[in-house]
């Protein structure tokens, strides 16, 4: 376990509905917040790489408005698209860099003000979400997608509808206890129950998922402050090590795709990059953030992880594995379903949390254990795009 | 016929597979196959990526299938809400071919099972635009 790269300061915005600001003000949230984490002058930050989703951008180009926003020009600045993975995939960028002894300090910021566009334009966006050519013409979205997963492992693998619905009850558990989740309220099977007139989940968005099984659009930023040995050692009391990076991709097209009953091919392909590097194995993980997009995702990345083997992650959310106190406690900060999914910003947020959780700060969301070893895997479309990051202290 | 002839509605109106297009009004749903390494695309594309040739033919898709998974979108995105509900799903043919389409609409939904056996037939819409579907064998 080479300890070369540090994360030294963690930050993000609340994720909110419709945040009442700019990108630039958006973006200066999460950034404010790892700087003073940090605590480093924007002269010691030699290159930014700024993450989001750019169909929800006005602005093009954001990366050099962001870097002079935040007072990190003349510095290099450029962007990184992996849609739901992007910050992720900056962060494996600026590892990269850092690696390569090219700059010392990097910060990687991820943001997505999802409200920038109207609801007519987001709209007519969401049908473009993956295959223009061969697939949106069908009539396609992302909840449609998911589902098609859904629906073959469902029917292989004895998950039920009530194992989905534990995915978000659990969710809601957690997203009680992070003050900068968009969704704050519990959860309850009554919820889920389509003879209950007040349930607000219950409704069939793409069949077999509801309404309750997909997490919700959000404004957010989150900012990832990276720095080399050398400097993480002289700027941080507490510096977070990245051990491990994996990232693989898959075919757009669903006809293109392997079983669907076995998952999100990257999911695998990542953890398995991660694993080796890390020299670590699914075992050695004492907390972890998974992209829970939808509820079937969550189910889905516990085997892609190797928490549960192939068709058996059902038994994770049965046995209550993945609550705090359990072997593996996963999305103890209430995940993408409660937090909400700022696209660009997502993966930042998973990471701000394990760095938390590492370091023994994450109040109220803390699992018990002082745990020494995190995860996040954060995938961008439907499988299109896989990251698995390892973390330690 | 151009590719913006594709589909309940296009999103991309010029590609070199266009001919996809003329063939469903045919009759036909076809891919391509390489000629030189033998490998087989659905749907069509005109470069092989598993040699590099740009040497490819057509051939006509089999047509008896399983159904490997499906949803049922109660919601749809813009310019496709007035066709809800609707179900769209995955047929596989083996032979590493499967297909992506709707199911044809005289298809039940509660009649639609992961396994059941399928087929596939072109589609032609009321305003002329041109599409296949998945039917029950
Ligand atoms: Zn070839």
């Amino acid at each position: 376990m080479a300890k070369e790269v540090a994360i030294i300061g963690v930050g993000q915005s609340s994720f909110v509905r419709g945040y009442e600001g700019s990108i630039r003000e958006l973006a200066f949230e999460a950034f404010r917040e790892a700087m003073q984490d940090a605590g480093i002058a924007n002269k010691d930050v030699d290159a930014s790489i700024f993450c989001s989703a750019p169909e929800y951008d006005k602005q093009r180009s954001p990366a050099g408005v962001l870097a002079e926003y935040l007072g990190l020009i003349p510095q290099p600045t450029f962007y990184i698209e992996t849609v739901c993975s992007s910050s992720s995939s900056g962060v494996k960028v600026g590892y990269s860099m850092i690696k390569a002894g090219l700059h010392d300090v990097v910060v990687v910021l991820g943001f997505q003000k999802m409200s920038e566009i109207t609801s007519a334009e987001s709209q007519e966006r969401m049908g473009r979400g993956a295959d223009i050519q061969w697939e949106a013409p069908f009539g396609t979205m992302m909840p449609a997608y998911y589902a098609l997963y859904a629906q073959a492992y469902m029917a292989k693998n004895g998950l039920t509808h009530d194992d989905l619905m534990n995915v978000r009850v659990k969710s809601g558990t957690y997203g009680q206890t992070n003050d900068r989740a968009v969704f704050r309220k519990g959860v309850k099977p009554a919820d889920f129950d389509p003879k209950n007139p007040d349930a607000r989940m219950a409704a069939a968005v793409a069949w077999p998922l509801r309404v309750g099984d997909a997490c919700a659009n959000a404004d957010g930023s989150s900012c990832i402050i990276l720095a080399n040995a050398e400097k993480a050692k002289a700027f941080s009391k507490k510096p977070v090590w990245i051990l491990g990076i994996g990232a693989a991709s898959e075919a757009v097209n669903m006809a293109a795709r392997p079983d669907f009953a076995k998952g999100l091919s990257v999911g695998y392909g990542a953890a398995k990059q991660a694993y080796n590097m890390a020299g670590i194995t699914a075992k050695d993980v004492k907390v972890a953030e998974v992209h829970d997009c939808f509820t079937i995702a969550e189910i889905m990345a516990y085997e892609g992880l190797g928490f549960a083997p192939m068709g058996d992650g059902k038994q994770l959310i049965r046995e209550k594995t993945t609550y705090k106190e359990g072997r593996i406690p996963v999305n103890v900060d209430g995940g993408l379903l409660s937090k909400g999914h700022p696209i660009g910003a997502t993966g930042g947020s998973q990471m701000r949390t394990i760095v938390l959780q590492l370091r023994g700060e994450a109040g109220p969301m803390q699992v018990p254990g002082d745990p020494d070893i995190g995860l996040v895997h954060n995938v961008g479309g439907v499988g299109l795009y896989g990251n698995v990051t390892i973390f330690g202290r | 016929m151009g590719f913006d002839k594709f589909g309940r509605k296009s999103f991309t109106g010029v590609t070199k597979t266009a001919k996809f297009v003329d063939l469903l009004a045919e009759g036909k749903i076809e891919g391509t196959v390489c000629k030189q390494c033998g490998a087989k695309y659905f749907p069509p594309r005109s470069d092989c990526a598993a040699c590099l040739s740009k040497d490819m033919e057509w051939f006509e898709m089999p047509k008896k299938g399983t159904l490997e998974t499906f949803t049922i979108a109660y919601y749809a995105p813009f310019g496709f809400e007035k066709d809800c509900p609707y179900t769209m799903g995955v047929a596989d043919f083996s032979d590493n071919l499967k297909l992506f389409a709707r199911l044809a609409g005289d298809i039940k939904p509660e009649d639609v099972k992961v396994g059941m056996n399928v087929s596939i037939r072109p589609l032609k819409y009321d305003d002329g635009q041109m599409s296949f579907e998945i039917t029950k064998a």
